[in-house]
């Protein structure tokens, strides 16, 4: 009966490792794992929404532990946890606020993805991986806003389980399942609680997949070509950790800053007006992270064309790997592509106005356009620009770029130099 | 330079999702005269003079009507009453226990861990005392309303004659900003409606903006310990980023 070769020396842990090599995998994977040396602060937000899922699964607990998933309680129970419960008002607000934040992560780390091409080859299952991640945050993030059954968590389980109304034929009794009844009531309340806090688990499971199959392939960069040698990487433990947690840090300050001192700011006051099914609100808004979805929604007029437009805008991300022909990752070296980049990038922002005002004129328009754009941008000019431009000329290695043609430094024998600069 | 990017990067990224946050909230606005108060800002807390004036303007108007369901009577504390005071408010109300040993419901004097003992026993009979309107439980309504305390300020001191043309129904009153203009309340705070014991003179607007501190803070009385934690957390935060970002500077320069 073979042990595996642990390399610990400690009694202890050359036990545990030996017949469990969780340690060693640990090491490879956090310590020893080579990172392109040239990665800028971008690619701490990968890192950084792990971070904020662990915050809200830690905070999601606690706050389980005193919430009531009943229609008659639910917004007494929320109430019950600001008031009454030790630093009750501190895990509420940070369950909230973090779910934004984490959302803000993650948009920056999928438009880093799409700058620097690193949905490509071999890159895709990472890619995919992730699209499903976001899918997973979208439905958590619904469920969760509908738990404190305020007016808005009410009327957006409403219009947005209506939305599989729009189907022919099997549209309504997938409405009355999704509710279990004939309109949303506590029977949706319950199961939508017991989901928010299933889901979170299976996203967890996911990112250790997304994380699996990331070290596999190992991190894109900015310059998006390979590592060729030891001189393009630097071990993960200590140079990337710092710099993560520097980024943590930091985002932490702009967190705390809404966490504290501006708790609702990103939420409706609506959701402060307990739940009333006779009384709907003037203004039905998502949060602003569903925002540029909603405007694709209500670009087509067409309740059917236009749910499948929301859902295949974020479908065509799973083929994006597929759609993308150029054979060079990072924009960088492509500057058409990367204008367009751009353009999809303020695309997707005014999208997000218009999905915060109401479809009325210059609204409805802009909606069109945008919607137009976005679907552009990835089925048309993608396809299209990879096989018409002609990148610039890539760097040879990841070092040479940096030190500009003078790379031999030994990244491994880094921490023993002594110290140029502080 | 590509760290100054990615920071220009990211800081645009952030201000465009508040900038979502604010355009969706902004479309829903009639614009209310801004008052200045104690608790605004980072820095600002309760006035508790203030607000125990408002809980008078409260107890002795609003509470005829308006229940504060979520509220304890225990909360008062937070705002500067003794014990003994909060004991007396409380128990000045009677609330429904039992059964008793005998089976029957019983009426007791409210304690400090009771909730604020509500005017009407259910919502249909503050319907019929109220012209069919149902008045709001006050509990949250800070927070439940664009412009919180500003607007309860300008909905309580914002009665006027309806413009020509304007019919106001029976049984409500023209007020400028309300949504819709006309409302189920009617005014119901004029000049010296109560007498300060502390010798604050009781203009109709003096006690609109009390009554709007007292609501303010009974819709988080966590609030001062929110804002006095998070200045705590986040100069922590400052100082230890600093300190992270030294290292990695010291670090990293091995590699350069």
């Amino acid at each position: 009966m073979a042990l595996y070769p642990s390399k610990f020396k400690n009694p202890l842990i050359n036990w545990i490792d030996s017949r469990l090599p969780i340690v060693t995998l640990m090491h490879h994977e956090y310590i020893e794992f080579q990172m392109p040396r040239n990665i800028n602060y971008l690619w701490a937000f990968g890192a950084i929404g792990m971070l904020l899922l662990m915050l809200m699964i830690g905070t999601g607990i606690m706050l389980a532990m005193q919430y009531t998933p009943n229609t008659g309680l639910a917004f007494a129970s929320v109430e019950h946890i600001m008031r009454d419960v030790n630093f009750g008002w501190l895990l509420r607000y940070m369950h909230a606020n973090a779910g934004a934040f984490f959302f803000l992560a993650i948009y920056v780390h999928i438009f880093r993805g799409l700058y620097y091409g690193s949905y490509q080859k071999p890159r895709e299952m990472i890619w995919i991986l992730g699209v499903l991640l976001y899918l997973l945050m979208m439905a958590t993030g619904f469920l969760g806003y509908v738990l404190p059954w305020g007016q808005m968590s009410f009327w957006a389980a409403t219009v947005i389980t209506n939305l599989f109304s729009a189907f022919p034929v099997v549209g309504d009794p997938i409405v009355t399942w999704l509710w279990g009844g004939f309109s949303v009531d506590n029977p949706t309340l319950n199961r939508f609680f017991a989901l928010h806090y299933l889901l979170p688990f299976v996203l967890l499971g996911v990112v250790i997949l997304h994380v699996a199959a990331l070290h596999i392939t190992g991190s894109n960069n900015p310059l998006g070509i390979d590592i060729k040698g030891p001189q393009d990487s630097v071990p993960f433990h200590p140079y990337v950790t710092i710099k993560d947690i520097f980024a943590f840090c930091v985002y932490l300050i702009l967190f705390s800053v809404f966490l504290f001192f501006m708790p609702n700011y990103m939420g409706h006051p609506d959701n402060y007006i307990p739940a009333n099914p006779l009384v709907t609100p003037a203004h039905i808004v998502p949060e602003w992270y569903f925002l540029p979805w909603y405007a694709i929604l209500r670009a087509i007029p067409d309740k059917l064309g236009g749910t499948l437009a929301m859902f295949a805008a974020v479908l065509v991300l799973f083929v994006l790997p597929w759609l993308d022909t150029s054979k060079v990752k990072s924009m960088v070296f492509k500057p058409l592509t990367r204008f367009c980049f751009w353009l999809f990038v303020a695309d997707c922002i005014i999208l997000g106005f218009c999905g915060a005002n109401n479809p009325e004129g210059i609204w409805v328009i802009a909606s069109r356009l945008g919607t137009l754009y976005y679907f552009g941008y990835f089925l048309v000019l993608l396809p299209l620009l990879g096989k018409i431009e002609q990148p610039k000329p890539l760097p040879a290695s990841i070092s040479e770029s940096i030190l500009k043609g003078g790379g031999s430094v030994h990244a491994h024998g880094a921490t023993a130099q002594p110290m140029e600069k502080a | 330079m590509r760290t100054m990017k990615s920071i220009i990067f990211a800081a645009a990224a952030v201000a465009v999702s508040f900038g979502f946050a604010e355009v969706a909230k902004a479309n829903e606005g009639i614009e209310l005269p801004q008052q200045i108060w104690a608790q605004s800002g980072p820095f600002g807390r309760i006035d508790k003079t203030q607000a125990r004036r408002g809980f008078q303007v409260f107890k002795e108007i609003c509470a005829n009507c308006h229940s504060l369901g979520l509220v304890s009577y225990r909360n008062l504390r937070g705002i500067g009453f003794t014990e003994d005071q909060v004991k007396e408010i409380a128990a000045s109300a009677q609330v429904q226990d039992g059964p008793n040993d005998q089976g029957e419901m019983f009426m007791r004097p409210a304690i400090q861990s009771d909730r604020f003992v509500k005017p009407f026993e259910n919502d249909k009979k503050a319907r019929v005392a109220n012209n069919g309107s149902l008045p709001p439980d006050l509990s949250v309504i800070v927070k439940a309303r664009h412009g919180g305390e500003d607007y309860i300020a300008a909905l309580l001191t914002g009665y006027a004659d309806a413009p020509a043309g304007f019919s106001v129904p029976d049984g409500k009153y023209y007020n400028k900003y309300f949504p819709g203009n006309t409302v189920g309340m009617p005014q119901m705070l004029f000049d010296d409606s109560v007498t300060y014991a502390d010798g604050t003179k009781a203009t109709a607007l003096q006690e609109a903006k009390d009554v709007a501190v007292f609501l303010s803070y009974v819709a988080e009385p966590t609030q001062d310990e929110r804002k006095a934690l998070g200045v705590k957390v986040i100069l922590f935060l400052v100082v230890f980023s600093g300190l992270m970002y030294a290292c990695k500077r010291q670090l990293w320069a091995g590699l350069h």
